[in-house]
């Protein structure tokens, strides 16, 4: 009998289990999508049918699809991992070669009604898979080579899809969000310092490979770095972005220039102003006080999560919140940095915020995994 | 996977220590994230403003309204009316190419037009806007408004172009008002940035270009809200410029459109003077041509067809015409002598139709010669001889000195393009210019105005004016601006023995009204509005040896270039001048037959406000002289437009 069949009694069943959501965390998301809804309201120009709408039928649907979740307990879904793995897996490799294309790269694949971008679901599904694969090793052999070289295989081979197709910030948070499982589950850390040593490696190797046969990133891609480490070189090209993401932000000031006041980014001076750049609209528009609202808003769900992490005793329950908050936390922190210049332009959304159907929805169903863990806790 | 108790316990103190080492480097990020926002949006602020300022808000020039030009009876002459124009900025069009085909579909642009234009446009700033189609109907401007959203880049303007309404009478005084060249900037020290406008249209010539500070104005501007296409979204500001000074010319649009008429045919010039204020009242060079032209852009054949004419349309003659003066600068040599003292006016001369001077005869026009003549009739008959007997007695310098003060050989200030400074020779110019000693053959040329003198019409006009007046008047062409007169200095005196020039005056008058005068046949026979002047026909050639033994040639014997010039200056009436007149006739012969007459036309013209009344012409010439007047082509006489002042 294991120790969370020992404790099953203490689980609340059917519709009691409502009231052992965590309540706090819903709260957070709830508020945060609603700056999203504010926002997407703003960058449209004043009105809800564009964006701002959309984006609340699908929070309302995601929140329900959350509950529905939350509502199955964890050890289904954790018995569900390598088939959802799996199954990512292939829709990644479907994509490779059904996929349609949308904003130069093959990321989309439909299914009936259904369109679907697998990289999204990818993020989850491992971050699930190597919660399952601790779960079921034994602690001892955590930090074996061997057993090691299966998570990271794990990683890399979505990620390698992923980076053919070429989608370059998917595949940061994939190998990042991968590499936190494996860090929470007590992999040594001799691993992650060899791995740091080859990831610059890697990048050295990168910037060697360009302009050879076997260039190793498209070309957009380079000249995306090279306007990071030099915006002003090319202020109306490639680096114009940056450029003017960065006034839009700078301008804001204390506390913004007000609500729809904005000049930058409703002008149209801000490319993406309503997907990967919103948070610079937020930025000008309620200057500092929104800016760091926001961050405080998304500390405030890593934390929660955190505290429901270190309170379940179940190891992929706890393993499975500590990884979707670490992606969350990825999510924001890296599209933050990046439109804040402090590194390069890679297609990263605001999570929550961003106008965007699958990214949202699925995101919310990783909170619903990360509500079942903290409903279905061994008490 | 089920696992011991024990090892669940190890499991969960691991996650915990590798979550909270996990939650640490979180908030420290988060806290860098923090750092930056506050850099950002708090250190930095001031700084991202100025530059948000900049990407949004936009400056744009308002051209100001250009001064317009009237007459001095307040009709408009130089104005500016409504253009539909369309421009294209690559900035915000992008691929310029693929816009001015679509704008092609909406708009005539010829093939021609469009390579011009993308060749212009690799050559231009980026941000500058470029005129791709000036001067479009009403249904062709909306036309392209209404589909200016899709076309990117394009924006449908209204501007103001110069519009010169008696183009053909004025073009030379104008000028005329074209695009700005890059030649143009080049010529200019810190450019009004007005001037970086494209085809902001810039005084090119003649007063346009000569009052071309004055008649610009001071740009305005506008604060506009854009978006990152370029497009305005609102005005945020307006502040209005100024626009140029209205100008009233001296000019008197009738007389000047009379005059331009008389000339006819033929290639020559005309200008009238009041010789009491200086006030240009015309000034005619014939043939014109049309100003509007250059304002649209004239097209390569009408600009060769100008350019290749013998009568020379495109050079303003009153100014930049310099001809040898001939016998018109009798008078000039006479008061010369008459102020050095060496003749009085009763002295005589014998002319017996040449000198002998150093071997060389230097013939009057008239072989067999004048015999015994006065001052009054050596002008009267323009006896050569008179001269070269007087001018060996005062020498060159003095002669020069006279022409100097009568307005000769000194370039007058007037706002006009190349107005020529002429000549009046000296010893000392000579040596300078041609190294050569001044020779006595020298001076008998210079006295009867041939030689090196060279004048204008514009400075005969001021010859005759001061003779007329003796005083020292200075052509003057800008009446008034904005309505206030231009304070013109007292006129001095000439400072001329009026015994002197009452002497001369005398002889002018026999010129036309004594029947031996030499244009006893352009005479005025109403009392009031007699006219005084002086005949001139000035070579063009040299006169060979072989043409010197078979005698004289008759100028219609000769082809049109090699013809002599006809010129004739006179001033009314006789005994309380008002007006002088001076007029050439290139290539005309004789100015007693072809120019005169002309004059007289001019003059009465001018005495008279209108076209002047038969009963001031000598009885026998009257019907002549109303078939003619009935042939010519004249506008309509017109009130003032403008509400300015009038004379």
């Amino acid at each position: 009998m294991s120790y969370l069949e020992h404790n099953l009694k203490a689980v609340p069943t059917g519709f009691r289990k409502i009231f052992y959501l965590n309540w706090p965390l819903i709260v957070l998301l709830t508020a945060v999508a609603c700056v999203g809804f504010l926002m997407l309201y703003s960058v449209a120009g004043g009105t809800l049918d564009k964006w701002a709408a959309p984006q609340m039928k699908r929070f309302g649907v995601g929140m329900v699809g959350m509950i529905v979740v939350a509502f199955v307990p964890i050890w289904f879904w954790r018995n569900l991992s390598t088939l959802a793995y799996v199954v990512s897996f292939l829709l990644l490799v479907a994509v490779e070669f059904f996929g349609s294309i949308g904003m130069g790269a093959q990321r989309w694949i439909e299914i009936g009604p259904l369109r679907l971008q697998p990289s999204e679901l990818m993020k989850i599904a491992l971050v699930m898979m190597l919660a399952a694969y601790y779960d079921w090793l034994d602690v001892s052999k955590t930090s074996r080579p061997l057993w090691v070289a299966i998570p990271a295989a794990l990683i890399l081979a979505p990620t390698f899809l992923v980076l053919k197709q070429p989608d370059l910030g998917t595949a940061i948070l994939l190998v990042m969000g991968g590499g936190l499982v494996m860090f929470v589950a007590g992999v040594s850390l001799w691993y992650f310092g060899t791995v740091l040593a080859a990831g610059v490696g890697l990048i050295w190797l990168t910037f060697e490979s360009r302009g050879t046969s076997w260039q190793l990133i498209k070309d957009y891609q380079f000249s995306r770095i090279d306007t990071f480490l030099d915006p002003g070189s090319d202020p109306l090209g490639a680096g114009y972005n940056i450029t003017q993401a960065q006034i839009a932000l700078g301008s804001g000031g204390w506390a913004g220039r007000g609500f729809m006041q904005g000049t930058q980014s409703r002008l149209n001076f801000l490319p993406e102003k309503h997907t990967d750049f919103i948070f610079t609209t937020l930025a000008e528009e309620f200057g500092f006080l929104g800016a760091f609202s926001l961050l405080a808003l998304y500390i405030g769900i890593i934390a929660f999560c955190l505290h429901s992490a270190l309170t379940n005793k179940d190891r992929f329950a706890a393993l499975v919140t500590l990884g979707i908050a670490g992606t969350f936390f990825l999510f924001f922190a890296v599209n933050m940095s990046m439109v804040m210049g402090l590194v390069p332009v890679v297609g990263v959304p605001l999570p929550l915020v961003s106008y965007g159907g699958t990214a949202m929805m699925i995101l919310l169903m990783a909170f619903g995994l990360v509500q079942s863990a903290h409903v279905h806790r061994p008490r | 996977m089920r696992r011991s108790p024990k090892d669940a316990l190890e499991s969960a103190r691991g996650i915990t220590r590798r979550a909270l080492m996990l939650g640490g480097a979180q908030v420290s990020f988060a806290a860098v994230l923090a750092l930056r926002m506050r850099r950002m949006q708090l250190e930095q602020a001031d700084e991202y403003r100025l530059l948000a300022e900049g990407n949004s808000v936009k400056i744009r020039l308002i051209p100001p309204a250009r001064g317009l030009i009237y007459d001095r009876n307040g009709v408009l002459l130089a104005g500016n009316e409504q253009n539909y124009r369309v421009t294209i900025t690559r900035e915000d069009a992008g691929n310029v190419d693929s816009v001015l085909t679509d704008l092609r579909h909406l708009i005539p642009i010829s093939d021609d037009d469009a390579a011009a234009l993308l060749a212009e446009f690799k050559r231009r700033s980026p941000t500058t806007p470029i005129t791709v189609a000036d001067r479009l109907s009403w249904e062709e401007f909306t036309r392209v408004a209404v589909n200016a959203p899709s076309l990117p880049g394009v924006t449908p303007e209204v501007g103001l172009s110069r519009i010169y309404p008696r183009a053909a009478d004025f073009a030379h005084v104008l000028g005329y008002v074209g695009p700005v060249s890059d030649y143009d900037l080049s010529l200019i020290e810190n450019p009004d940035p007005l001037l970086g406008i494209p085809k902001f249209q810039l005084g090119k010539l003649g007063v346009e270009a000569k009052l071309e500070n004055r008649l610009r104005g001071k740009a305005g501007t506008r604060r506009v809200e854009v978006n990152s296409t370029g497009r305005e979204m609102r005005e945020l500001g307006r502040q209005e410029g100024t626009p140029g000074d209205n100008l009233q010319l001296t000019i008197d649009y009738q007389l000047q459109n009379y005059a331009l008429a008389r000339l006819g045919n033929e290639s020559a010039a005309v200008v009238v003077i009041d010789v009491q204020t200086g006030d240009l009242l015309a000034m005619s060079s014939a043939p014109s041509f049309d100003s509007n032209l250059f304002v649209r852009g004239i097209s390569s054949a009408n600009y060769r067809t100008l350019t290749e004419d013998d009568h020379r349309p495109l050079a303003d003659k009153t100014v930049q015409g310099l001809y040898p003066p001939g016998s018109t600068y009798k008078m000039v040599t006479a008061l010369a002598a008459l102020d050095a003292g060496i003749i009085s006016p009763e002295d005589t001369v014998r002319c017996p139709g040449y000198v002998e001077l150093g071997g060389r005869r230097f013939h009057c026009w008239k072989h067999s010669g004048h015999g015994r003549l006065n001052l009054v009739q050596s002008l009267e008959q323009s006896c050569d001889v008179f001269y070269y007997d007087v001018s060996q007695r005062i020498g060159i310098d003095k002669i020069s000195e006279m022409a100097h003060r009568l307005g000769l050989g000194i370039r007058h200030d007037l706002p006009m393009s190349a107005v020529a400074e002429g000549l009046a020779p000296t010893k000392a110019w000579k040596q300078e210019r041609y190294g050569k000693d001044w020779v006595i053959g020298d001076t008998l040329n210079s006295a009867i105005g041939q030689g090196y003198v060279l004048s204008s019409p514009l400075h005969l006009a001021v010859m005759t004016a001061r003779i007329a007046s003796g005083k020292a008047i200075t052509p003057r062409l800008v009446r008034s601006v904005n309505g206030v007169e231009v304070e013109s200095p007292e006129i001095p005196d000439l400072g001329l023995n009026p015994a002197h020039l009452a002497a001369v005056r005398a002889g002018m008058t026999a010129v036309i009204n004594s029947g031996r005068g030499t244009a006893n046949g352009s005479r005025i026979v109403a009392a009031d509005w007699r006219m005084a002047g002086k005949t001139g026909t000035s070579q063009v050639r040299n006169i060979s040896a072989a043409e010197r033994a078979r005698g004289v040639i008759s100028n219609n014997d000769l082809p049109w270039e090699r013809r002599d010039h006809a010129l004739f200056v006179a001033f009314a009436p006789a005994e309380a001048p008002r007006y002088a007149v001076s007029l050439i006739v290139e290539h005309g012969g004789g100015g007693s037959a072809a120019a005169a007459p002309i004059a007289r036309d001019i003059m009465l013209f001018a005495l008279n406000g209108a076209l002047p009344p038969l009963s001031a012409y000598p009885e026998s010439q009257r019907g002549r002289i109303k078939s003619q007047q009935d042939t010519l082509d004249l506008v309509a006489p017109e009130t003032a437009s403008g509400g300015k002042t009038r004379s």
